[in-house]
């Protein structure tokens, strides 16, 4: 006791001194504790419906699982890359990937040019209706892509409301969506009609990043406003319509509603996407099939994600 | 720039705005006509004979009060969950120093892009096995988190002062408190756009409740209008475009009434 005693008592000199304020701040091993309190709801849904079915899909891909199997998911044989091998022996993913690729390739350029063009006329000093202009513009983005494929459907029938007008001009219009010619393009021209808003908003906030100076110095140099554009105006919106094009194009490579609303992959194969064969083979239950064909889109997709990646990283 | 407009540049913006409109506006005046005076040739434009018999029927034979509920439903609960686990953990990752902090994060940001057609499969094989199919917490579930909302009230959170929250710490309060009553009521503005792009995105959502929504009683909206407009209605081109229009104006109104959070939303994301 008489050892422990003084000891007691000059326990309190041996502590470290006191904050001078008395902060509260949990330790760091106690915040961990609390920060994943933070995380644990989030995580847990994250892991069950996002991270897990990621992995999943991935693996199931290596397998022969369908829908007789659906009771037993893992209970199943693995057969390396077969389901890959049948795909791009299969003309349909072919057909299906070309459509897709299509899609991207004419919807994602004109979708920008377009945007653009709407994004500079709206920059250039337009004051009066500037907010009528963008809530016209931007209101297909926010709307159903089935509601409005079913009413862009009815507009391109053969009676529909686009031969109408065409008509008005002597112009006798195709059956637009039964024709193999142009049924990917009147797919192809909705999706730009829906899109050309997001990509408004974003260049109306890049175009103030060009530089006011640059412009009037150009302009002193005597540069016409094509080359401003060309010279001045694009180099700073590098950044931006690069973005812009990577998403556009993410959401391209997934186009679906389109297809299943107005011509069911028809005719011949001509609008099927590649997101839509997946479907289907998920209907006909060949799961482990379709998602070998949906991880062969998200190639597409983290290709796509890279690029944008290694490029902000060089901008930093 | 702040030029004198030029009268071409009225002429660009008009014609793009009458090709965005025009769709949803003969959408709108379709909805009135009889079947019969939409397939007329030639066209015309205004209702000779504003009829609702479109609706009626809508709502009548084809039960689309079931699929509206569906998807209000579905919606209300796909957004409160948003913002609540997306709140937490957007705290989490602004305002806490922990371990593993940068590995959730990587993980979360990782899977930004990752679109439903890739999970869609081995998600239907869980839905199926936890007994779910055909349910509203199988509508529901996969859509309660999204990295999105995670990303965008961690933005929104850093931009808050750190002094706040250690002046409350100071005054003994919890973490939990301090998210709660310091935190939440700050973050009014990004709740706002995460609520308005959660709930947008689950009302227009198609894929998972195409695919897990197996019988009319579950079906919601987009689903009920794409299989009857591929099925036994597809000519009736009046009633589809009555479909389109409930499900297209409550979420155009939502719009037009809160436009500038959708703004602050991509401004915030960088992401529609």
């Amino acid at each position: 006791m008489a050892v422990i005693a003084p000891q007691t008592g000059r326990a309190p000199l041996t502590r470290p001194p006191a904050p001078a304020a008395p902060r509260r701040s949990p330790g760091r091993r106690k915040m961990t504790w609390i920060a994943w309190g933070f995380a644990a709801p989030f995580m847990i849904l994250f892991v069950v419906f996002m991270a897990g079915p990621i992995l999943a899909s991935f693996v199931m891909s290596f397998t022969d699982l369908t829908t007789r199997d659906l009771r037993s998911p893992f209970n199943v044989n693995f057969v390396g890359v077969e389901n890959y091998i049948n795909l791009f022996n299969d003309p349909r993913f072919i057909t299906a990937l070309t459509n897709t690729a299509v899609f991207v390739i004419a919807g994602v350029p004109l979708t920008i040019v377009l945007a653009l063009l709407v994004a500079l006329a709206l920059n250039n000093g337009i004051n009066k209706f500037r907010t009528v202009f963008r809530v016209g513009y931007y209101a297909p983005v926010v709307t159903s892509i089935v509601a409005i494929a079913i009413v862009w459907k009815f507009i391109l029938q053969p009676d529909g409301l686009l031969n109408g007008f065409l008509a008005l001009f002597g112009i006798s219009g195709p059956n637009w969506l039964e024709n193999t010619t142009f049924a990917l393009p009147s797919l192809i021209a909705m999706a730009i009609w829906r899109n050309i808003g997001t990509l408004m908003v974003i260049f109306l906030a890049g175009l103030q990043g060009v530089s006011q100076e640059q412009l009037e110095a150009a302009m002193m140099d005597g540069a016409g406003p094509v080359k401003r554009f060309f010279n001045v105006v694009i180099p700073a919106m590098r950044p931006t319509l690069l973005f812009a094009a990577v998403i556009t194009g993410i959401g391209f490579l997934q186009f679906f509603e389109e297809p299943f609303v107005m011509t069911r992959g028809g005719p011949l194969d001509a609008t099927l996407s590649t997101a839509m064969y997946t479907f289907n083979q998920f209907g006909f239950g060949n799961y482990s099939y379709a998602s070998a064909a949906s991880y062969v889109l998200f190639l597409g997709i983290v290709v796509l994600s890279l690029v944008q990646f290694r490029f902000l990283r060089q901008k930093d | 720039m702040q030029r004198k407009p030029r009268w071409w540049l009225y002429v660009v913006l008009v014609t793009g705005f009458v090709a965005m409109i025009f769709p949803f506006i003969w959408m709108l005046l379709g909805s009135f006509k009889t079947n019969a005076e939409i397939r007329r040739a030639p066209l015309n434009f205004l209702p000779e004979d504003p009829t609702l018999e479109n609706y009626v029927q809508l709502f009548g034979r084809l039960d689309f009060t079931t699929y509206f509920t569906n998807s209000v439903v579905v919606a209300v609960f796909v957004t409160l969950g948003n913002i609540a686990f997306s709140s937490m953990l957007g705290y989490a990752l602004a305002k806490l120093e922990f371990a593993g902090k940068k590995v959730l994060f990587g993980l979360v940001l990782g899977t930004l892009m990752v679109p439903g057609v890739v999970t869609f499969v081995p998600l239907f094989v869980l839905t199926s096995n936890l007994g779910l199919v055909n349910s509203y917490p199988g509508l529901i579930l996969p859509f309660l988190i999204t990295p999105l909302g995670v990303f965008l009230m961690r933005q929104f959170i850093l931009s808050l002062p750190d002094d706040i929250i250690e002046a409350a710490r100071i005054d003994g309060a919890s973490e939990w408190r301090i998210f709660l009553r310091v935190i939440m009521p700050l973050c009014g503005p990004a709740v706002a756009t995460l609520a308005i792009l959660t709930f947008l995105g689950s009302w227009n959502n198609f894929l998972w409740p195409l695919v897990v929504a197996t019988s009319e009683d579950k079906y919601t909206l987009p689903v009920a209008l794409a299989l009857y407009s591929v099925g036994q209605n597809a000519s009736q081109y009046g009633l589809m475009m009555a479909g389109a229009v409930v499900v297209v104006v409550p979420v155009l109104a939502i719009f037009i009434a809160l436009q500038r959070y959708f703004v602050q939303g991509i401004a915030l994301t960088g992401i529609k």
